[in-house]
């Protein structure tokens, strides 16, 4: 026995981290039972002397300040994500102990998948699990493991089966896996079964510090903020109510488990990484010859499913790829694979691009009438409407943009193929913009793997740049100079 | 840095210290301790709640309150003099 409880060392000393201006006390409600968590938690790691490897993942969740109070390693994990997070760590850091301390609602809903897996591959982890049956942080809301009947901001009237289901027994779930090495539900609602729950995390984080493997405590604790009664009655609620739905013990230990060996991880250094990647450091010397007055080119190239607006996106980017210049290409198409709108957006530069978003055009590529209808406006002043004159009868341009009718469909159709109207528009773009060599796109064209295109992509490039040339529009300035 | 909890060895042992001004009168200390030698006052400390405290006498040193406190630096018991051995650590 001690000579003196008093506040682990795992704790700070002062809450300096917490937002609020009370920096001595925990955030949490009176009566609430992650209190007396955090304590068994902190104490367990002060007393297995693990306080300089420990790594604490917080949850989305009450818990999420964790990192204001545990004085060890914190991350705080996206809702649901900490087994995930925990599983990074800990392969990352093998000398590492890690705790993923999570709620009900983070553990049991959204992230219910995270743990199984997490569980499944018997990553070496501890989870505390809290189980106070009810949303907390958010306002008292039905969370999986709510009891039948209970009255929460969600189900006014109580849990139903017919609506909402049987409460998640997460234990019993994870115990049928082969796995986990160590799974103990406990509870918080008397000086007995806190001391209980106290040997039960010291247990789950020996499993650990052993490399066993996975474990995990499961805590029945009390929530009288949402349940809306008092520290004390809430505990009388717990035994009474959750207890016979949650039934505490150990379900599952495996004493016998060998420690897991982990296949240490291939560390690479920058010089490895960038060769296979293909690549050097310091600036890129392709960059070197681009002329230094080629502008940036913002492209919206908008058309209905299955007409290619996506792959002439797709090649225009690669194409100026190949000759060093910076490129994004950012698709934008519903769920059908013919039909429906499609639309994608380009950027090619000879400076870094921030943003692939492309919100003002400084080029249209419009295959059909609603395309045009929807972004022509969108268009620079001084940019340019490329539009198929084929389906589109009835244009109106803002009179700040140059429009360029090309009946990229009528030219594609005369060379045999209605498929290359896209190549019909990409030789256009070519011709009119400069916005990557022909010669860069013809290479990329030769390595179709359908040999038998690449004749025709061909000819549908060379009558794009026919029939843009033929127009005798005047283009020089198109781009973000 | 402010010190959150007693440190000083108390008078007579074993003895039990609540610091008042963290505690959040959730009761569970005073319903919880065997001998029952911890009171709840009738006014409130700075945070707005009623508080426990230690009746001065008659405590064990079993350090029940301290496990039922949910608040990590409000309850400290003390059974012998700090530091009278080192903490054992387990590798």
């Amino acid at each position: 026995m001690k000579d003196v409880f008093k506040k682990p060392d795992s704790f700070f000393d002062e809450f300096s981290r917490s937002a609020g201006v009370d920096k001595e006390a925990t955030h949490y409600c009176p009566g609430c039972g992650h209190g007396n968590l955090h304590k068994l938690v902190a104490e367990a790691i002060d007393d297995l002397g693990i306080v300089d490897r420990t790594v604490f993942v917080s949850p989305v969740g009450c818990s999420v300040f964790g990192y204001y109070y545990f004085h060890v390693g914190n991350v705080q994990a996206a809702h649901g994500r900490a087994p995930a997070v925990a599983t990074g760590v800990r392969r990352a850091l093998p000398q590492s102990i890690v705790i993923s301390y999570q709620g009900d609602g983070d553990l049991a809903a959204i992230g219910a998948n995270e743990i199984l897996q997490a569980a499944n591959r018997g990553e070496l982890m501890t989870v505390i699990f809290v189980n106070n049956a009810i949303y907390g942080m958010t306002g008292g809301q039905m969370a999986p493991t709510t009891l039948l009947g209970q009255k929460t901001t969600t189900t006014p009237y109580g849990r139903k089966i017919a609506n909402e289901g049987y409460p998640l027994r997460v234990s019993e779930l994870l115990s049928t896996l082969t796995a986990p090495v160590y799974i103990e539900r406990c509870t918080l609602e008397d000086s007995k079964t806190i001391m209980k729950t106290r040997k039960a995390i010291r247990k789950a984080l020996e499993y650990q510090i052993s490399g066993k493997g996975f474990s995990l405590v499961e805590v029945l604790s009390p929530c009288p903020t949402g349940w809306e009664i008092e520290p004390l009655a809430s505990r009388e609620w717990l035994t009474k109510n959750m207890v016979s739905v949650f039934p505490p013990g150990v379900y599952k230990e495996r004493t016998d488990a060998e420690p897991r060996t982990m296949e240490p991880l291939k560390v690479l250094n920058a010089q490895e990484v960038l060769g296979a990647l293909n690549m050097s450091a310091g600036p890129d010397q392709r960059v070197a010859s681009i002329p230094p007055d080629f502008p940036t080119h913002e492209l919206v190239l908008a058309g209905f499913g299955g007409q290619g607006v996506l792959l002439l996106g797709q090649l225009l980017t690669k194409s100026s790829m190949t000759e060093g210049k910076f490129v994004s290409w950012l698709p934008s198409y519903g769920p059908e694979m013919r039909g429906g709108t499609a639309n994608c957006h380009v950027v090619v530069s000879r400076r870094r691009i921030g943003s692939p978003f492309v919100p003002r055009p400084t080029l249209l590529i419009a295959m059909n009438q609603p395309s045009l209808e929807k972004f022509a406006d969108s268009v620079r002043p001084g940019g340019m409407v490329v539009y198929d004159s084929s389906f589109v009868k009835t244009a109106s341009i803002p009179s700040h943009v140059t429009p360029v009718p090309i009946p990229f469909s009528e030219i594609a159709n005369q060379l045999g193929n209605a498929k290359t109207a896209n190549m019909v528009a990409a030789g256009a773009i070519i011709a009119l913009t400069g916005i990557t060599e022909e010669e860069s796109f013809t290479a990329l064209i030769k390595k179709l793997r359908k040999k038998e295109l690449i004749e025709t992509n061909l000819k549908a490039l060379a009558a794009g740049r026919e029939s843009a040339l033929a127009l005798g529009i005047q283009v020089a300035g198109v781009g973000i100079h | 840095m402010t010190q959150t909890t007693a440190t000083k060895t108390p008078p007579t042992l074993p003895w039990v210290d609540v610091t008042s001004r963290l505690c959040k009168g959730c009761d569970f200390c005073v319903e919880a301790c065997p001998p029952r030698v911890l009171g709840f006052s009738t006014d409130i400390n700075e945070r707005g709640y009623r508080f426990s405290f230690y009746l001065g006498d008659g405590c064990t040193g079993c350090g029940i309150c301290f496990y039922n406190c949910p608040e990590p630096g409000a309850i400290t018991v003390w059974r012998k003099p700090a530091d009278a051995k080192p903490r054992k650590v387990l590798q």
